[in-house]
């Protein structure tokens, strides 16, 4: 017990940290490898209190897919050339007075509600629900995912399907004066318009290509 | 202090959840740490779902941040090609100079 103990407050430690670093940092890049810092802790945290499942895919989805994503749009914008500068006049400075306010009155406010949240406490105790049973999380998941949750599921995947459609709709642009392959202009080519046939007289030849 | 409980986890989420709005209000740089504070405050409300899920014995909370996980990842997909276009048509991506809409 001593150890989990040990454990949850250096994850937490590490991750609230690196969040702070991801707003506080000048150098959009080092945000971004903040943030992956901060996902690796966390789904540390996830693997430790028994959602095994939630933390191997925080760690494949975020880390993997988000985060490399960050990455490369940060390195294709070239935003490196703006991290010496925090604010651009002293006007922006007055944000942060009410930004700190407004986030104290939320941090208070949700930990008001932790602290009156009682619990009933047939509900603690029966926390220990998934060292008890045989089958494991990914297993008792799946089990409920599939199921109870199928058109929920169908439905996430559709978001990812118009996500994807969207990103490429926004990003794609044609460009002037690049060589590219038409298949239609391909395949509607007619023998009438690629052969002909012309009458060469002696001595003079014909002009080929205009 | 041995003991860690539900409420840790919780005041863990608040903290994170916190220090997101901050950086969405504090920020004045780039809209893309602005992004990333949203991913962060997504991340607290995995935390709280999950922390829950695991002390009550109910899957359901689970579940549910797996579809946080699949929304959030759309959402940075669709934000970050909105802000790759706003870039290729105006140059900046300063969150100051981001004035068109004389919002």
């Amino acid at each position: 017990m001593i150890a989990h103990s040990i454990f949850f407050y250096f994850f937490s430690v590490v991750a609230i940290i690196s969040a702070i670093m991801v707003t506080a940092s000048k150098n959009t890049v080092h945000s971004v490898f903040f943030l992956i810092l901060d996902f690796i802790s966390i789904s540390c945290l996830f693997i430790m209190i028994g959602a095994e499942f939630l933390g191997m895919i925080m760690l494949i989805v975020y880390v993997g897919a988000v985060a490399v994503l960050f990455l490369f749009v940060v390195m294709m914008l070239n935003v490196a050339q703006q991290k010496n500068q925090w604010f651009l006049s002293e006007s922006s400075s007055k944000h942060i007075p009410i930004g700190i306010i407004i986030s104290i009155v939320i941090f208070f406010e949700l930990i008001i509600v932790i602290g009156g949240w009682k619990y009933k406490p047939e509900l603690l105790n029966s926390n220990n629900f998934n060292t008890l049973s045989e089958i494991t999380n990914t297993h008792s998941l799946g089990q409920i995912l599939y199921t109870d949750y199928i058109h929920v599921f169908q439905i996430s995947g559709m978001i990812l399907l118009i996500a994807m459609i969207g990103a490429i709709v926004l990003t794609f642009r044609q460009r002037e004066g690049v060589k590219k392959q038409s298949y239609i202009k391909q395949i509607s080519r007619e023998r009438s318009e690629g052969v002909e046939v012309l009458e060469v007289s002696s001595q003079k030849g014909v002009k080929v290509d205009d | 202090m041995t003991e860690i409980g539900l409420g840790h986890y919780l005041t863990l989420g608040a903290i994170i959840f916190s220090i997101g709005i901050i950086g969405i209000f504090l920020n004045r740089k780039n809209i893309i740490v602005i992004l990333m504070s949203i991913e962060l405050i997504l991340l607290a409300v995995n935390i709280n779902l999950v922390s829950f899920s695991i002390f009550l014995g109910d899957l359901s909370g689970q579940i549910f941040t797996l579809f946080i996980l699949t929304v959030a990842a759309a959402e940075a997909a669709i934000g970050l090609a909105i802000i790759v276009v706003y870039f290729r048509n105006s140059g900046t991506i300063r969150v100051e100079e981001i004035d068109k809409l004389k919002g």
